[in-house]
């Protein structure tokens, strides 16, 4: 087949004058990983709440809870996108529309991408930790109100650490999740890895270079965050329960 | 911004629904489809005894299920024409349309995440009768074919099923590639009318009632098949 591989076109310069191709893509990276941190940090506390409410047995506060969930988990990702990035700034008030559109394009664009990707894994959080104050047995949360806890008590003290544990292997497979949706920010303006690669195939025409190396550093961030969430869950480990080191 | 224009939407609706849902629901009822026929070879070669199949197909299923599906889109969008220009033995890349391009793309993607619910419907099915019916004289293909597959696609309708609505949501990203799909077209018109707060909040309403519904659907049946079993 008639392709002319250069795979010495990672050193060459880019046109925008910020260095070489490979410095694009490692910039990429960069902003990959900066979205999926805070997206994760917003994710966490979010989903952590909306899940422990959802076991809350208030009919009311788990309706809405529930409904937070189906709304986030049946719009395509690429939608909301579209809404936090074109929508949300004009159905808010016109002051605090116009002091979005007047930021730093990169910015907004960035921080739109961060509260998306966030608030959409919350959701999925949101799930796993609902199952998993549900998959406890109801033991645990009877003989805690018998010690005396009160009902936040027995949350922070007896089922939320317990939970934390079993969610673990689910929490590695989301995280993995949010580092390859961070690609949809892309669709925003984001010159995030998948973006960066697209642009290094634009101007260089070595397609299959350029997102080889994108596949390759997405599988190098996968193995970081695999060896992470690993260390967070030996280090949370609770010897003699699932998880410990034998 | 001047008011909800409800006429902007209203008039475009025949656009919208026959040609891009049209679009959309076509591309996820093929890919799904191809993904489960492609996903269930790639589960029985992961299940293989013979260590060199089993590696190939859960290479690639890893591979797969570690990469955004953008950057698998943008991969198979270019290497589509040269490996039907290589089949074709025409010696030069061969350009093939955007929908048969995002319909290769998904079938290969999705396959991935089918193979790992039919690895488990396969798992499903109860080792004895496998056993029985090699006792029976059955060779792999008839024992799979008539006793394993359909249990083991009947166990697992429901996340079948489940993983079909996800790639009705996942087709929308054929936007990175110009197609029109329903958020294509939506977004031709918002471009065109300059209405994008009406445009995306339609398609997410749109987008929304028919997941849930189909969501919903799925848990009935769902709660029919426990019943029966």
């Amino acid at each position: 087949m008639n392709y002319n591989w250069n795979w010495l076109v990672f050193f060459d310069l880019a046109p925008d004058g910020s260095g070489t191709y490979l410095h694009t893509l490692i910039t990429g990276m960069y902003w990959t990983i900066g979205v999926s941190v805070l997206a994760w940090i917003i994710a966490l506390v979010v989903g952590v709440v909306v899940g422990v409410l959802r076991t809350s047995r208030i009919g009311w506060i788990e309706l809405i809870c529930g409904w937070y969930v189906e709304v986030f988990r049946n719009i395509p990702l690429l939608v909301q996108m579209f809404l936090w990035y074109f929508v949300f700034p004009e159905v808010i008030p016109e002051s605090l529309g116009d002091m979005i559109k007047q930021a730093d394009p990169i910015w907004s664009i960035f921080w739109t991408a961060v509260v998306c990707l966030g608030l959409f894994t919350s959701s999925r959080i949101a799930e796993q930790v609902r199952a998993g104050i549900t998959a406890l047995p109801r033991g645990q949360s009877m003989a805690a109100t018998a010690l005396g806890l009160t009902r936040p008590q027995v949350y922070r003290y007896v089922l939320l650490p317990m939970t934390a544990r079993m969610v673990m292997p689910p929490l590695t497979s989301e995280a993995l999740n949010l580092v390859k949706n961070s690609s949809v920010a892309f669709t925003i303006g984001l010159l995030e890895l998948t973006g960066a690669a697209r642009s290094m195939q634009e101007f260089t025409f070595q397609i299959f270079e350029s997102f080889a190396a994108a596949t390759v550093l997405y599988l190098v961030v996968n193995a970081v965050v695999v060896v992470l969430m690993r260390l967070v869950e030996r280090y949370l480990s609770v010897p003699g329960f699932m998880g410990a080191k034998r | 911004m001047n008011g909800f224009d409800l006429d902007t939407i209203i008039s475009s609706i025949p656009y919208l629904f026959m040609q891009g849902m049209a679009f959309t629901l076509k591309l996820t009822v093929l890919s799904t489809l191809g993904a489960i026929i492609l996903g269930t070879l790639l589960a029985m070669m992961r299940l293989s005894s013979n260590r060199l199949v089993s590696g190939v197909a859960g290479g690639y299923v890893n591979l797969m299920r570690a990469l955004p599906l953008i950057l698998i889109i943008f991969w198979f969008y270019f290497l589509v024409p040269y490996i039907v220009g290589w089949i074709a033995q025409a010696g030069r890349p061969i350009a093939v349309g955007g929908f048969t391009s995002a319909l290769i793309t998904f079938v290969l993607f999705e396959a991935a995440y089918f193979c790992e619910i039919m690895r488990a419907g396969i798992q499903s099915v109860p080792s004895g009768q496998t056993a029985a019916g090699y006792a029976l004289g059955l060779n792999y293909w008839q024992l799979m074919r008539h006793i394993v597959l359909p249990q083991a696609f009947r166990n697992m309708t429901p996340l079948l099923l489940t993983q079909m609505i996800v790639v009705f949501q996942d087709t929308s990203l054929v936007y990175v590639l110009s197609l029109t799909d329903f958020l294509g077209a939506a977004n031709n018109v918002a471009q065109r009318d300059g209405r994008l707060v009406e445009m995306f909040v339609f398609v997410a309403m749109v987008y929304f009632v028919m997941s849930y519904a189909a969501s919903r659907l799925v848990k009935v049946l769902e709660r029919r098949m426990a019943v029966a079993q």
